[in-house]
C-alpha cells in the first residue's frame, strides 16, 4: 500500500495526501493564529455615509478610544482595509458607491451596520431616497442599533465582531 | 481667487487637462464628490457633486405634524441639533401664536451656545485631520465631551437632544446645572485658548492656509456666503446681532470679523466665536430668572391658520432659515430648510480655481461645510 | 389654500394675514411697520400694477409678480434697493390652482437692511404629467441678477421640475443620476406607506 504510493507515478497523490494530513494537524492552531492577528488589526475604511459618522469620530477620540480594542481610526486607503463601518443612512445615490468600495477591498472583509438607518432605514423609513437597510447591498456581520449609537455601543459592536472572527474559519 | 501662474489656461479642454474624482470615499472629501479638472498641479475647474445624503427631509415634513417633525428635522446636523431646531420652533411659535416664558428663552440661548461649541469643535477636529494634524483631532474631540456632558445633563441625550420644542424647552435645568456649567465653561475657555499655540500659530498650518482660497469681500457678498465664510471676508453680519431673536439683544457679546478672507481667517472665526459663546453663556447664567415655567402647554394636535413664516438664526455654519407654510391642517404644507452649508457650497468652485490640488482639503473644509446638512 | 385667499384679496393693496387661531394676537392694519411699508411703497411706486404685495410684517415683505416681469423687478431690487443675495429659493406646488409658486427670499448685507427679508414670488404653469425641461413649467432664471441663486435654482429644477431659462447649468444636483420618477416635491408624488 505505502509502497504503491511512493512510486514515482503516484507522487502527486502522495503529496496531496500529505497535504491533507498536514492541514489536519496544523489547521486549527494556524487558523487561530491568523484570526488572532486579524482581530487586533481591523482597519475601517474611510467612508462616511451620514450623520452617524459624528459618533464614529467621537469613538476614535480620546475619551472612548476604540484604538485600544484594535480598531484603528479611519485613516488608511481602501486597499489596506478590511472593515466597513456603514455610518448611517444609505441613499440611492450612495448605494452603488458603497458596493464599489466593498468590492475593491481585499478579502477577508467584515461589515458593521451602524445606526438604525443602516439596519432598517430607521427614522427615514418613508423617505423616497433612502434604502430600507443595507442588507440588499452588503453582507452584514454585526448590527449596532441606536440613533446614533453611543460610542460605547459601537465599541461593543466591534468587540462582538472580534468574537465572531475568532469563531470563523480562517480562509 | 488667486492669479493663475503664467502659461496655465482656464477651462480649455485639451489633453493636458485631467479629470479627477475626489470622493465620496476619500479622506479629504467627506460625504460628497468633487470633480476637479487639473492641469499639472493646478485646478482649472471644479464641480461639486453633493447629494449623497439627500434624505428628503422636506418631503417627510409634509407628512408629520408640528410636534412629530422635531426629531427628524434635527438629524441633518445632529451635533448642532439645538440650532437647527431653533428657527423651526420660532416659526411654529409665530404661526401658532405661542408666547415663550422668559426662563425658557435663556435656557435656549445657553443650550444653543453650548451646541455651537460642540459643533465647532467637531469641525475643527476634522479640519485637523484634513491637514494631517492629529493633535488637532484629539484635543477638540476630547474637550467636546465636556460640553456634551453638559448638554446630556440638560436634555438626556448625547447628540440628538430634541430639546427645543415649540413653546419653550422640553424640561427645566437640573438642580446644580448652573454651578457645573460655570465650572466647565471656565475650564473650557482656558483650554481653547491653548489651541492658539498648538494650531493657529503652527507654521505648517499657516503655510497651508494663509493666502489660499482668498474670497474677496465683494465676491463673498454676491455669492451669498454666510457665517464664518462671510465674516472672514470682512462683512460684519451675524443674525444674533442684526436680527436678535429670543434674548440675544439683552446679552453682551460681539461678532468677530477678519479682513483677509483666506482659509486661515475662515478657520479662525469659529474659534473666536467659541470664546464669544463662553461669554454669552456666562452672561445668560447671570441674567436668567431664577424660577418660572419653561414651556407653555400645547394642544395635542395644534393647527395653524393660513399663514407662512420665514425665521432665521445664526447656527454654527451661518444663518439658518426655515420657511414654514401652513394651510390650516395639523401638518405643514411646505417646510423649506435653507442652510448655511448649502449656501456656502457655491463658493467652492470659485475658490478652487487656480489653487494647487494639495490645497483642496484646506480650502474645502474651511468653508464650514457639513455635507449631511447641505443635502438635507 | 392660503394662496387663493391671498390672491383674491389683493388689489395692489396691502393685506395682512388674519390668524384664525384663537390664542393668537390679531394684527391691525395700522400697526404696519413703517420702514417695511416704505420699502414696499418704493416698489409700488416704480412698478405699480406689476406688483402685488402679499403681506408686510416686521422685517418681512412678500411681493408677488408675474413671471414676465420678474427679471426687470429683480434687477431693480438688486441695484436700487441693495438686496444683494438670495437666502433661499423655495418651490411650492399648488395642484388645485395648477401652478407652482417659486419664492426667492432675498436678503441684504447692508447695515440698515440686514434684518429685512424680501420674498419675491412668482408662479409657473404646472403640468399634470411633467417632463422636466421640455414642458411649459418654465421661469426666467435670476442667476444673472443674483449670483447666489445658482445652486438653489438647480435644486428647485430637480425637486419640482421648474426649468429656469438662461440658467447656465440646469443639471441635477441632489437626486441620484438615474432618478426616473416625477419630481419628488410635487404633491402628487406619494412617499411609501403614506
Ligand atoms: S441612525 Fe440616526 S444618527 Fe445614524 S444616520 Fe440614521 S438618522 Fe443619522
Amino acid at each position: 500500500m505505502l509502497k504503491d504510493l511512493v512510486m514515482p507515478q503516484n507522487a502527486n497523490v502522495f503529496v496531496s495526501k500529505l497535504g491533507d494530513i498536514l492541514v489536519k494537524a496544523i489547521d486549527q492552531p494556524l487558523g487561530y493564529a491568523i484570526n488572532w492577528g486579524r482581530i487586533w488589526s481591523l482597519w475601517p475604511v474611510h467612508i462616511e455615509t451620514a450623520c452617524c459618522s459624528v459618533e464614529f469620530g467621537a469613538a476614535s477620540g480620546p475619551r472612548y478610544d476604540v484604538e485600544r480594542f484594535g480598531i484603528i481610526e479611519a485613516f488608511g486607503s481602501l486597499r489596506q482595509c478590511d472593515l466597513v463601518v456603514v455610518q448611517g443612512t444609505i441613499t440611492r445615490k450612495m448605494a452603488p458607491r458603497l458596493r464599489l468600495v466593498y468590492d475593491q477591498m481585499p478579502d477577508p472583509k467584515y461589515v458593521i451596520a451602524m445606526g438604525a438607518c443602516a439596519i432598517t432605514g430607521g427614522l427615514y423609513f418613508d423617505s423616497y431616497n433612502v434604502l430600507p437597510g443595507i442588507d440588499g447591498v452588503l453582507p452584514v456581520d454585526v448590527y449596532v442599533p441606536g440613533c446614533p449609537p453611543r460610542p460605547e455601543t459601537l465599541i461593543q459592536g466591534c468587540m462582538l465582531l472580534q468574537e465572531k472572527i475568532k469563531c470563523m474559519k480562517a480562509r | 481667487m488667486s492669479e493663475l501662474p503664467p502659461g496655465i489656461k482656464l477651462e480649455k479642454e485639451d489633453d493636458k487637462i485631467m479629470t479627477l474624482n475626489v470622493g465620496p470615499q476619500h479622506p479629504g472629501s467627506g460625504h460628497m464628490r468633487i470633480i476637479v479638472k487639473i492641469d499639472g498641479d493646478y485646478i482649472v475647474s471644479c464641480d461639486p457633486d453633493p447629494g449623497y445624503v439627500h434624505r428628503g427631509e422636506e418631503k417627510m415634513a409634509e407628512y408629520r405634524n408640528y410636534i412629530t417633525n422635531i426629531p427628524h428635522l434635527e438629524r441633518p446636523v445632529i451635533h448642532d441639533s439645538c440650532n437647527i431646531l431653533y428657527p423651526y420652533c420660532l416659526g411654529v411659535e409665530e404661526i401658532l401664536g405661542l408666547e415663550v416664558p422668559e426662563r425658557a428663552k435663556y435656557i435656549r440661548v445657553i443650550a444653543s451656545e453650548l451646541n455651537r461649541c460642540v459643533y465647532t469643535l467637531y469641525w475643527l477636529a476634522i479640519y485637523g485631520i484634513f491637514l494631517g494634524h492629529s493633535t488637532m483631532f484629539m484635543w477638540p474631540t476630547g474637550d467636546r465631551e465636556l460640553l456634551i456632558d453638559l448638554l446630556e445633563k440638560l436634555s438626556g441625550a448625547r447628540v440628538t437632544h430634541a430639546y427645543f420644542i415649540p413653546g419653550g424647552v422640553r424640561n427645566d435645568m437640573p438642580a446644580n446645572f448652573e454651578d457645573v456649567c460655570i465650572r466647565q465653561i471656565n475650564y473650557f475657555e482656558k483650554r481653547i485658548k491653548q489651541y492658539d499655540s498648538i494650531f493657529y500659530s503652527n507654521p505648517i498650518l499657516k503655510s497651508r492656509t494663509i493666502k489660499t482660497g482668498v474670497l474677496a469681500q465683494q465676491d463673498a457678498i454676491s455669492l451669498g456666503a454666510t457665517g464664518s465664510v462671510l465674516r472672514a471676508s470682512g462683512v460684519d453680519f451675524d443674525v444674533r446681532k442684526k436680527e436678535p431673536y429670543d434674548v440675544y439683544d439683552n446679552l453682551d457679546f460681539q461678532s468677530n470679523t477678519l479682513k483677509s478672507g483666506d482659509s486661515y481667517a475662515r478657520s479662525k472665526i469659529p474659534w473666536l466665536d467659541m470664546l464669544e459663546s463662553c461669554r454669552i453663556i456666562r452672561n445668560a447664567l447671570e441674567k436668567i430668572p431664577k424660577s418660572g415655567s419653561v414651556r407653555v402647554k400645547l394642544k395635542p394636535n395644534p393647527k395653524a391658520g393660513n399663514v407662512e413664516t420665514y425665521k432665521r438664526v445664526e447656527s454654527g455654519r451661518g444663518s439658518l432659515g426655515m420657511y414654514i407654510i401652513s394651510n390650516g391642517k395639523p401638518e405643514p404644507y411646505r417646510v423649506k430648510i435653507s442652510v448655511g452649508s448649502f449656501r456656502n457650497l457655491i463658493c467652492l468652485p470659485y475658490l478652487l480655481k487656480g489653487e494647487k490640488l494639495g490645497n483642496m482639503p484646506a480650502v474645502y473644509w474651511s468653508l464650514n461645510y457639513w455635507p449631511v446638512e447641505a443635502d438635507r | 389654500m392660503s394662496n387663493t385667499q391671498n390672491k383674491s384679496n389683493l388689489n395692489g393693496d396691502v393685506h395682512i394675514h388674519k390668524n384664525t387661531d384663537s390664542n393668537s394676537i390679531d394684527k391691525k392694519e395700522d400697526d404696519r411697520p413703517e420702514f417695511e411699508t416704505n420699502l414696499a411703497n418704493t416698489l409700488l411706486h416704480n412698478f405699480g400694477e406689476k406688483i402685488k404685495i402679499d403681506f408686510i410684517k416686521k422685517n418681512r415683505i412678500k411681493v408677488n409678480v408675474q413671471k414676465e416681469n420678474i427679471v426687470e423687478i429683480a434687477k431693480f431690487i438688486s441695484l436700487n434697493m441693495k438686496f444683494d443675495h438670495a437666502e433661499a429659493v423655495t418651490g411650492i406646488d399648488y395642484p388645485e390652482q395648477n401652478e407652482i409658486e417659486v419664492v426667492y427670499h432675498l436678503g441684504s448685507y447692508e447695515d440698515n437692511l440686514s434684518n429685512q427679508i424680501l420674498a419675491l414670488s412668482t408662479s409657473a404653469i404646472r403640468e399634470d404629467d411633467p417632463t422636466p425641461g421640455s414642458d411649459r413649467t418654465k421661469l426666467p432664471s435670476l442667476r444673472n441678477v443674483f449670483y447666489s441663486v445658482e445652486f438653489h435654482e438647480r435644486e428647485c429644477f430637480e425637486m419640482l421640475g421648474v426649468y429656469f431659462e438662461n440658467h447656465p447649468d440646469n443639471r441635477r444636483l441632489l437626486l441620484p443620476e438615474d432618478w426616473a420618477d416625477i419630481p419628488p416635491l410635487r404633491k402628487d408624488f406619494k412617499i411609501k406607506g403614506r
